[in-house]
């Protein structure tokens, strides 16, 4: 049931994606929400909130388990997906799409593996 | 934690494998922790049916002209009383009152009993069974391994009993099994011991019977429960189940420094039990448990309700109420969002003081105190 990764997204060892707009999108992996299992909570940052790469940035709550939000980046969130937090299931059933997280105005980036490197941290 | 590469495997495992399960390591086991979402499959056993495999139960045959004197010595109820075919739920301590388990006791027949106890003490069970066997003309058989253990848990587990091709009730009612009783059955001629019995707090079956025998039961489960909404459900769903439903789990709610009566259990301690002759009977933690039975308890254990978002979890302190230097009145044990509620539930340890119901607390959860209410257990009681 894990959605295909896409290719063209950078990916964060703690589970993260990250495109390459101005602002660019944020979410979390499929891998990830599929450990998770059903999401019914999300805590995000505040518009206009300065965040730092690799630093939490918000929780992301399962029936089962919580897990923290690390920002891939550093810079200026400028929009938060209000409609996965008023409905997070979509971050279970679209996680590269209708359920990113952030989009943040990027003044520099953490760590990032590519499709490739993800996905070879998570076969074994 | 054992590694997960020597887990056991669950006579069903390559049904979970066909269907596509997320699978967890759980007290040495491999076994499903969901198939498809915890939710969908919490919210089948609510309205329709869930199908458990907990074959990772450990089952232990006590028989022998002694076996019920030696359930009274070994464990802090009065099975010598059980009637045949009856249940019970009951608790094994240690000298010091402390809980080892929590067990349901079967009476198959006047010397023979069935022990269910949790996968993570089974072995620890077995051993102080051993200990304790000494004067008793009794044997103690591990039978987990060639048994398998099947649940069928929702108001509609009665109806997808009775459709289930090649379960026969054996002159049986199965209607007529009251809650906490057993009878024999058969499947594909095979015998299969059914318990009114569960962890969900839904009416529902177990199913004991011989490993080999264990994927057709459940296929033929499945097959037949499909019209009435029965999904397979994993051990994630099982834990939100319970939780609603109040009842405790070793190792959050229960542990070795517990006591039957710290947990509100105290009535599965029979202090009555007596000999033939009216003398009360020796048990191992029984001069324990009578002080703890007459003393005031340091702690209770109480159901919060969550008034935010945010659920505690185990281990969260519970504080006297959300300001910053609050003090700590107590411990989360068991904390998640209620499927069927829509808000947080936790069950946790409190001092007496702010133990009533509506008292308002708070729980650290993850350095921001949130609001909770404490509650009457049960969370959920399903309609009848």
């Amino acid at each position: 049931m894990t959605a295909e990764l896409p290719t063209h997204l950078h990916y964060t060892v703690e589970h993260e994606w990250l495109d390459d707009g101005a602002p660019a999108t944020v979410g979390i992996t499929g891998i990830a929400a599929d450990a998770l299992g059903d999401i019914v909570y999300l805590e995000l940052p505040a518009v206009g909130e300065e965040i730092t790469a690799g630093a939490v940035v918000g929780e992301i709550e399962s029936t089962k388990s919580v897990s923290e939000l690390y920002s891939p980046v550093s810079g200026t969130v400028v929009e938060v997906n209000q409609a996965a937090v008023d409905d997070p299931s979509v971050v279970n059933s679209d996680p590269y799409g209708q359920g990113w997280l952030l989009k943040v105005e990027v003044t520099s980036t953490g760590p990032l593996l590519t499709s490739e490197e993800y996905t070879a941290q998570n076969a074994g | 934690m054992k590694d997960e590469t020597v887990d056991v495997e669950s006579p069903l495992h390559a049904e979970h494998v066909a269907l596509g399960a997320a699978l967890t390591s759980f007290a040495g086991w491999q076994m499903p922790l969901r198939y498809t979402s915890d939710i969908a499959e919490h919210t089948a056993v609510r309205t329709a049916a869930g199908l458990f495999d907990l074959s990772h139960m450990g089952e232990i045959g006590v028989t022998g002209p002694d076996a019920g004197r030696f359930l009274d010595y070994a464990l802090v109820g009065n099975l010598s009383t059980l009637k045949l075919l009856g249940a019970r739920y009951t608790m094994i301590c240690a000298e010091d009152g402390g809980v080892v388990d929590d067990l349901i006791v079967y009476r198959d027949t006047e010397d023979t009993f069935l022990v269910v106890a949790n996968a993570s003490n089974h072995d620890t069970v077995l051993a102080a069974f051993a200990e304790r066997t000494a004067g008793f003309d009794v044997t103690v058989e591990d039978l987990s391994p060639q048994t398998a253990l099947i649940a069928v848990q929702g108001p509609r587990a009665l109806e997808i009993l009775r459709a289930t091709e090649g379960l026969a009730e054996a002159g049986h009612d199965a209607e007529t099994l009251k809650y906490y009783a057993a009878m024999p059955m058969t499947f594909q001629g095979e015998p299969v011991l059914v318990a009114r019995t569960g962890y969900t707090g839904e009416d529902g079956f177990e199913f004991f019977l011989d490993a080999p025998l264990a994927p057709a039961l459940w296929q033929a489960f499945l097959a037949a429960g499909e019209p009435s909404g029965l999904v397979p459900a994993g051990l994630s769903a099982r834990d939100s189940l319970r939780l609603e439903a109040g009842m405790p789990l070793y190792g959050n709610e229960l542990d070795r420094t517990t006591t039957p009566h710290d947990a509100g259990l105290g009535r599965v301690v029979k202090l009555d039990k007596v000999d033939a002759d009216g003398n009360p009977l020796p048990f191992v933690g029984r001069a324990a448990l009578e002080a703890r039975g007459q003393s005031e308890p340091a702690r209770v254990l109480v159901g919060l309700e969550g008034l935010g978002r945010r659920a505690a979890r185990h281990g969260y302190p519970v504080k006297h109420s959300t300001a910053a230097d609050a003090p700590t009145v107590g411990t989360v044990t068991s904390g998640a969002p209620s499927p069927t509620l829509g808000h947080p539930v936790a069950m946790a340890y409190v001092t007496p003081e702010v133990s009533a119901p509506g008292t308002e607390l708070a729980v650290d959860v993850r350095g921001r105190f949130e609001p909770v209410r404490v509650v009457a257990l049960p969370f959920y009681r399903r309609p009848r």
